[in-house]
């Protein structure tokens, strides 16, 4: 269907002459208007929930006048769409607003912290990822014998901790007992990128042991998958060596399918950030979010709430564009 | 199937459960001391009395772990039983109905997920005055968007199977295509994916304790447990170390069981993502 | 002459892990013993589970699944395989021994080019520099009648056909100038018309390049065309072996003849055929974008069966979907028993659902596995007629027994049935409604040649009985004769002919017709040779 021939002719629609640019382009804006519908929620929802927002932030105070007070100190008087055209034209000149509890720049606060937390969840994610692969393979390799086994075994252990007893227990062990990290993971600007390393060397360990299990349990089911096709015995009947078929037959293939995985465990990662950073008193958006939360702090919720969410659909727009690419069926069509 | 094909390991699981839904039915008779008494120091170290001492208020740690299996089995299997039948009906009628139905079910659910649990829980709790129902609420709705993705995958198999639309063919109603049908053919993953459900929501309300957004005190949850004793992590007291402990072995005996459930499935859509 | 392969007292077993019971040994080939010599082809057929595949695949010394060889010897040149190591294996598979897998589109990975998989072995076994394997695949190419031979090898396998792939498959298994090659089954997924064109290509390549051949089939009158001695497999044993014609023309054992003899009867077909219990005028149909029915017309009098032939594509299975109103017509009216049909199967009327029936192609996916035989076909009967309790058990019983299974099943479930019993069940199921007409979509293409004859021998007597209407969909121009009254052709979703068997199987025939009725493979030695001199090949198009 696709016609080098056709290649010229302006009156073919765009997605017939490249398909694989139409495709990646879909996902692009499918993404946009996906950020578009969770800033709708995430600032229009807390409207449609049910009861009153003035009376639940002053809590035990919430005599009617104090409540007629605090709306129209925070605003809560003007209509919905007003403040939300509002809100979302300031958020994209990155302009969040102020606080209500410290009164400061939010945007200056987030600014600071998101470079923390991104540092932190990359760092956790290189050493993540390729052991998960790596460790994945090695349990594809010893299939149901011992090795395999005992890493099933620890994986399963390791996904049903929750971050915040890991967190405690390497503290335990390592900060407190032997004195070999430190604590708190307290970081700050003027710091030097080897003294950061060391001062987020726990909360990496501790994300990397979350994410690491679940990645590796889905990279050793996918593995299997590509393992067990019809290609893979026709290069077992064609005499090709174990590490021929591996690398040629079943890499390839195994592509598309071990990225969705590391794209699905992304998510955990930026939920695990949040966790290790309260546990850890590190300074970034995790913790900025949670103090917010408890003191119903919203633009800092709300501003929070949305920057999590854009990472979290740019990742998976990421990740389903790779697996995209890697799929020769949409590289090559008819 | 016999007791015997149980292999050593779900047993373990199976047993793990059960001793936790005793601790959570009998909690007044077994514990030792009450929920609140306070006995003696701050953090008083472990004694006969006292098999994992006391906490930082003086009260008996063990006693507290289990009443608060009470409060931590009650509000994960309630949002996990919501989520549940929640996800499952809507899929199943999306499953079954496609065209319209399905598509903007599915867009919306779609929406749903784009937001990370935890992230969404946070915005959320945030705005909802703090109490039980609401929690279990939020859990349920947030979760029933995984249970929801899965149900899909699994009725659509079975759906384009010719026997459903043999059913079609004579005449029968979608109730009777659902239930007589369809969920017959998918009990084997529906089961296991309700107990992955069960141990993510027991983390997840652990999680939500843990950051002062669950289960308010004095009531006692092992994740508000761990709370209210890792300042003394930083002194070498291990009191916050027990609760913690206690969650990770119920998660870890769910997914044991839940483990064995899937070896004995031949198909398991959606695969375990649980953000 | 000296022999090639020589097998030996052949012994394969597997592990069975039946639902509800302990692990079992089963025996899936039992002491077989053969020879091969250079340049001859053997013909290896059977019926499912006979072991034929397993044997093909014991050349090679490979077990697929949990399949092991336990016993005997498998001579290559005098060299055992069985004894040789992983290494020693290893330089045979591919470089002396080749396979050919029954599904080209599996069996190539998705990833690489077809050059480069064909070219592959012979390059990684050092048999021979690239470049010259590059020129032997282009001469292969050529050889087995591929479009475009000089650019086949770059595309990659989604961008081609089937019937191009297997002949694909067949290049890279030539291509390294083995001695044997194992033709597993390779033109079973594959079109009437297209199959010819493989087999002929097929047949052309091994006798231009004297290489031996195992070919795998269970079908008789396809092997009948290739090889030079057939060996007549039976639940992993051997039952006969000689030479093609021997076999044809002269088999001796009881099971051999029953395989030969195999749908020979044909049917007279009934003398008025202007009556019409069903109608399909002008019928236009298909989804938003493109159409798959262009206006269909024919009729089914009362008590005669309608035969629709087509292959893959021509719409017949859609007009089955068109006038059971799964898929709404978009132009045209079905009208049944002289009133029109709702085009929409939720306008009809439950009266209107129960008296047309239809049965599936699948057995296994037409039923629930989790009900028993009791549930499957009693549900119509409570759904229909409000039947229930002892009532309803006994009119089971009844149907039971006109399908010729005894009362003894009504408990079991469909994982315990064989294909033919399940296949009973479903007609007992639309039975049991009572119907005046029974769509039968392809029933018996999935079952085994001698297991078909019973259930068209059925459903031919239940006709009598009954006087039901059938409209019976196939790709099989040999069921046609033995059970139809009227016949349609269909091409590419257009009514090509119909009208009484007679005349519609007669000369003269418009080009499609012809095509088709010539592609049947006949169990006739000679008959591929005949047909290809009186036939082009179209090779561009399969």
């Amino acid at each position: 269907m696709s016609n080098p021939a056709d290649a010229g002719q302006p009156g073919l629609r765009l997605r017939e002459r490249f398909p694989l640019v139409a495709l990646i382009a879909e996902r692009l804006a499918l993404s946009i208007v996906l950020l578009f519908a969770v800033s709708i929620l995430i600032f229009g929802g807390l409207e449609a929930l049910p009861g009153d927002f003035a009376t639940t932030y002053l809590g035990q105070s919430a005599t009617p006048q104090a409540v007629a007070n605090i709306r129209a100190e925070l605003g809560l008087d003007r209509p919905v769409t007003t403040r939300y055209a509002e809100w979302l034209g300031n958020a994209l000149h990155g302009d969040f607003g102020t606080s209500w509890a410290s009164k400061n720049s939010v945007s200056e606060q987030i600014a600071n912290r998101l470079g923390n937390s991104l540092f932190l969840a990359g760092f956790a994610a290189i050493i993540a990822v390729p052991l998960a692969v790596g460790l994945g393979m090695l349990s594809v390799h010893f299939r149901n014998r011992l090795p395999d086994k005992v890493i099933n075994v620890l994986s399963l252990a390791a996904i049903s901790l929750p971050e915040f007893f890991i967190g405690y227990l390497l503290i335990y062990f390592f900060a407190v007992r032997y004195g070999i990290a430190t604590f708190p993971a307290t970081v700050y600007a003027e710091m030097s990128f080897l003294e950061r390393l060391q001062a987020i060397a726990l909360p990496t360990a501790t994300l990397v042991l979350v994410v690491l299990a679940h990645m590796m349990r889905m990279t050793r089911a996918a593995i299997l998958s590509v393992m067990s096709s019809a290609y893979m015995e026709t290069a077992e009947l064609k005499g090709l060596g174990a590490f021929r078929a591996i690398v040629k037959h079943a890499a390839p293939n195994a592509l598309a399918p071990i990225i969705n995985v590391v794209a699905l465990n992304l998510a955990y990662l930026v939920v695990g950030v949040v966790v290790v950073e309260v546990v850890f008193v590190y300074p970034g958006m995790g913790q900025y979010m949670v103090d917010a939360v408890t003191v119903r702090d919203m633009p800092v919720v709300q501003a929070c709430g949305l920057i999590f969410a854009a990472v979290y659909i740019f990742l998976n727009m990421v990740a389903d564009i790779l697996a995209i690419v890697a799929n020769p069926r949409l590289r090559h069509p008819r | 199937m016999r007791l015997r094909d149980i292999p050593i390991t779900a047993w373990i699981g199976i047993i793990g459960i059960i001793a936790a839904f005793i601790c959570a039915f009998f909690a007044p008779w077994i514990a030792p001391f009450g929920e609140t008494d306070v006995l003696g120091d701050v953090w008083a170290p472990a004694d006969a009395q006292h098999v994992f001492g006391l906490d930082n208020l003086g009260r008996d740690i063990l006693s507290r772990l289990i009443y608060g299996a009470r409060t931590t089995l009650f509000v994960a299997l309630g949002a996990t039983v919501i989520s549940f039948s929640l996800g499952i009906i809507l899929s199943f009628t999306a499953a079954v109905s496609r065209g319209a139905i399905d598509l903007v079910l599915s867009r919306f659910n779609d929406l749903m997920m784009s937001i990370p649990t935890l992230i969404f829980a946070l915005v959320v709790l945030a705005v909802l005055p703090q109490n039980l129902i609401v929690l279990i609420l939020v859990m349920a709705i947030l979760d029933s968007t995984r249970v929801y993705r899965l149900g899909r995958a699994v009725a659509l198999d079975v759906a384009v199977m010719e026997f459903v639309e043999a059913a079609k063919l004579r005449g029968e109603g979608k109730l009777w295509i659902i239930f007589r049908e369809i969920l017959p053919n998918t009990l084997s993953p529906l089961l296991a994916e309700f107990g992955l459900r069960f141990a993510f929501a027991i983390l997840f309300l652990s999680t939500l304790s843990f950051l002062g957004l669950g289960i308010q005190p004095p009531a006692a949850d092992w994740g508000g447990m761990v709370k209210d004793n890792k300042d003394g992590i930083i002194f070498g007291i291990s009191a916050a170390l027990v609760p913690g402990a206690a969650i990770a072995a119920l998660a870890v005996c769910v997914n044991l069981v839940v483990d064995w459930l899937l070896k004995r499935t031949s198909s398991l859509k959606g695969g375990r993502g649980d953000a | 002459m000296p022999e090639l392969l020589s097998v030996r007292d052949l012994k394969i077993e597997a592990t069975s892990y039946p639902p509800g019971e302990p692990p079992r040994r089963v025996t899936i080939v039992d002491g077989v013993s053969f020879d091969l010599q250079k340049g001859k082809v053997l013909g290896l057929i059977g019926e499912s589970g006979a072991g034929k595949s397993t044997i093909g695949l014991s050349a090679l010394a490979y077990g697929r699944g949990g399949a092991e060889i336990t016993g005997g010897e498998v001579l290559l040149d005098g060299q055992n395989l069985l004894a040789l190591g992983k290494g020693g294996i290893r330089k045979v598979r591919g470089a002396r021994v080749c396979y050919v897998a029954q599904s080209a589109a599996a069996a190539f990975n998705p990833a690489h080019r077809l050059g480069e998989q064909v070219i592959e072995a012979s390059v990684k076994h050092s048999l021979m520099p690239k470049e010259e394997a590059r020129k032997r695949a282009l001469y292969l190419f050529r050889v087995l009648g591929l479009p475009n031979p000089e650019t086949f090898g770059e595309r990659y396998p989604h961008q081609v056909s089937g019937g191009q792939l297997q002949r694909a498959m067949t290049a890279m298994a030539l291509c390294s100038n083995p001695e044997l090659i194992v033709f597993d089954e390779p033109t079973t997924a594959l079109d009437v018309t297209t199959q010819i064109d493989v087999l002929a290509a097929i047949k052309h390549a091994i006798e231009e390049t004297h290489t031996a051949a195992l070919y795998i089939t269970h079908d008789l009158a396809v092997v009948a065309q290739i090889s030079d001695d057939i060996m007549v497999l039976r639940h992993g044993k051997k039952v006969e072996y000689g030479t093609a014609r021997q076999i044809i023309e002269a088999p001796n054992e009881a099971y051999t003849r029953a395989l030969v003899n195999v749908r020979q009867d044909k049917r007279e077909e009934a003398a008025d055929q202007t009556g019409a219990l069903l109608r399909v005028e002008n019928v236009t149909a298909g989804y938003s974008s493109f159409k798959v029915l262009s206006d269909v017309s024919l009729h089914v009098p009362k008590g005669q069966t309608l035969a629709i032939v087509g292959e893959s594509g021509s719409g017949k299975s859609t007009l089955a979907r068109v006038i059971t109103g799964l898929l709404p017509a978009q132009q045209g009216t079905v009208t049944f028993d002289g009133k029109p049909l709702p085009r929409a199967l939720k306008g009809r009327s439950n009266e209107e659902l129960r008296r047309i029936q239809l049965i599936y192609q699948m057995a296994d996916t037409a039923m629930n596995p989790r009900q028993t035989v009791r549930d499957i076909i009693g549900r119509p009967l409570t759904f229909y007629y409000g039947l229930r309790g002892a009532a309803k058990t006994a009119r089971i019983t009844e149907l039971l027994e006109q399908i010729e299974m005894g009362k003894g099943f009504i408990d079991r479930y469909p994982a315990e049935l064989s294909g033919g019993q399940k296949q009973r069940v479903a007609i007992a199921r639309a039975l049991a409604a009572d119907p005046e007409l029974i769509l039968c979509d392809e029933p018996t293409s999935a079952l085994d040649p001698l297991v078909a004859e019973g259930i068209l021998k059925l459903l031919t007597r239940l006709q009598q009985e009954k006087q039901l209407s059938y409209i019976f969909i196939t790709h099989d121009i040999a069921i046609v004769r033995a059970i139809a009254d009227s016949v349609a052709v269909m091409h590419r979703g257009r009514l090509v002919r119909f009208g009484p068997k007679s005349r519609v199987l007669s000369p003269p025939f418009d080009d499609y017709t012809d095509l088709l009725l010539k592609s049947v493979p006949e169990m006739e030695i000679g008959w591929l040779e005949r047909v290809l001199a009186t036939r082009k090949m179209e090779s561009a198009g399969n």
